[in-house]
């Protein structure tokens, strides 16, 4: 016990914690999106995956779970870092610079931290919880099933990704959203590596390879939206 | 050369400050930024008006007393080198330059451009002391240190204590200072016996002194006079992750009917 309360406590501790959490959201950042290309591959395919995962009740309920509480972890210290660095600095400089030598995704990751985190849940409400007003096509995806060999009925994910990216505002801000998601981590796994102390390897390295893993999944994400907008899949609306 | 002066000017800590503008009188080029201070406040004085007040003390660079942000960097517009190193050429002739007080909580404000960084000290304090042989000289050679160790280590030790990280820092944190002096003893064998008490210590009194936290943009290791890595971070960052697992160390629990 002590030792978590000392975790805490101390600012190196919650960067350990910012940084184990932010692994464990980014990992699911990987899989969502792995999950999500399936959509390429047809309406089988992803439906299949969807079923799959939805039958899985222990496995679906416990990443939940598991997820939320990875999301606490990551916003509690990241607002109580926060707070403690803007103590700390309570007077500006009146000469206007910005931070010398800071990258602009350096200076912003609590913002477009919060800017994402507000867009999860606007997304759950779109697709998880499937609330009809914030779709805005009108329509309730909720009655978007499909029919199993045994005659029961299983949503039909591929229709529900396709009519809900056609809507322009709906995909732009998904774009918008996954394109500050990846400008946090192209910062965040960089500084994921110095605040666990390992110096295996190089900075510009470190560096390289968050911004690398950054732009990939923003052009992985990306593709959906921009290529539903421009008439992937059309054929599911009539 | 002229340049025009947008200098903090304040009482002390409890009465409000505000930028004042001075024009210098003429200038010799080859003046470090210390003593074009010095010849604005004969100037001042012969004037009837409080001089400037700013911290200096070796002006070689190497004591880490002087301070001043200048026009938004600390210790100037150069790279590794501290404000008594930074000399008026360069800046233009006719040039607004503004210099402020180092910015932070626990630097709090004595007067005019001099801040109080005995926080620094008190973390210094906390880190206490190493075991060592004392008695006569050691002969030389007798502790082997690792090439990379000690070449490290001498990196680590550059450190001036002068604060420019602090203030650089958009969170105000002391984190290059902390890790320099944590690395510079942890990574010599002469370190080792108090390494964990050191590191835990350290940061412990960082913390309650109300430094921020390090959010990696690098803006420390760009200032500092004396170009200490950001690597150091990371190394304390490890050092302070293993002491805590470690815990403090203490004796085996007694077995039935122990000694």
């Amino acid at each position: 016990m002590k030792v978590i309360t000392r975790l805490w406590r101390s600012s190196l501790g919650k960067k350990y914690l910012m940084a184990l959490s932010g692994i464990a959201l980014w990992v699911f950042v990987i899989g969502h999106l792995l999950g999500n290309l399936q959509v390429f591959l047809g309406p089988e395919k992803i439906n299949g995956y969807a079923h799959f995962l939805k039958s899985q009740a222990g496995l679906l309920w416990g990443s939940r779970l598991g997820l939320l509480a990875m999301v606490v972890l990551h916003v509690a210290s990241a607002i109580s870092l926060s707070r403690q660095n803007r103590a700390a600095r309570p007077i500006d400089y009146g000469a206007g610079a910005p931070p010398l030598a800071a990258s602009y995704a350096s200076r912003t990751m609590l913002m477009s931290g919060l800017i994402v985190a507000f867009f999860i849940v606007y997304h759950l409400l779109h697709y998880t919880l499937i609330v009809p007003a914030v779709n805005l096509q009108g329509v309730d995806f909720a009655t978007y099933q499909r029919k199993l060999a045994d005659n029961s009925e299983t949503p039909d994910v591929y229709r529900m990704m396709i009519v809900g990216f056609r809507h322009p505002a709906v995909a732009a801000s998904y774009v918008i959203a996954v394109g500050l998601l990846c400008l946090h981590l192209s910062h965040g796994l960089s500084s994921m590596f110095q605040s666990l102390g390992i110096t295996r390897f190089s900075r510009e390295g470190r560096d390289c390879f968050a911004r690398g893993v950054g732009l990939l999944l923003f052009l992985g994400y990306c593709s959906i939206p921009i290529s539903i907008l421009l008439g992937f899949g059309k054929e599911v609306v009539k | 050369m002229k340049v025009r002066l947008k200098v903090w000017r304040q009482k002390n800590a409890e009465s409000p400050g505000g930028f004042e503008t001075y024009d210098t009188p003429d200038l010799n080029s080859n003046m470090s930024f210390l003593e074009m201070l010095d010849v604005v406040n004969e100037d001042l004085a012969g004037r009837g008006q409080e001089p400037i007040a700013f911290d200096h003390d070796c002006r070689e660079g190497i004591c880490g007393t002087c301070s001043l942000v200048i026009n938004g960097k600390p210790h100037g517009p150069h790279r590794k080198v501290a404000t008594c190193q930074t000399y008026m050429r360069s800046f233009k002739d006719g040039e607004t330059i503004v210099v402020e007080p180092f910015r932070a909580k626990p630097f709090p404000l004595i007067r005019d451009l001099v801040v109080d960084r005995k926080s620094f000290d008190r973390i210094i304090q906390s880190g206490g002391f190493i075991s060592v042989r004392t008695g006569s000289a050691p002969d030389a050679n007798s502790t082997p240190v690792p090439k990379i160790h000690s070449d490290l280590a001498m990196d680590a030790a550059q450190c001036i204590g002068c604060g420019a990280c602090v203030a650089a820092c958009k969170n105000a944190s002391a984190m290059l200072f902390v890790s320099a002096k944590v690395s510079h003893l942890g990574l010599l064998p002469q370190g080792q016996p108090e390494r964990d008490r050191r590191v835990m210590a350290m940061v412990t009194t960082m913390d309650e002194e109300g430094f921020g936290s390090c959010t990696v943009t690098g803006s420390c290791e760009a200032v500092c006079p004396k170009a200490i890595s950001l690597d150091f971070i990371a190394r304390m960052n490890r050092d302070y992750g293993v002491a805590l697992i470690k815990g403090e160390p203490r004796r085996n629990q007694a077995s039935e009917g122990g000694a």
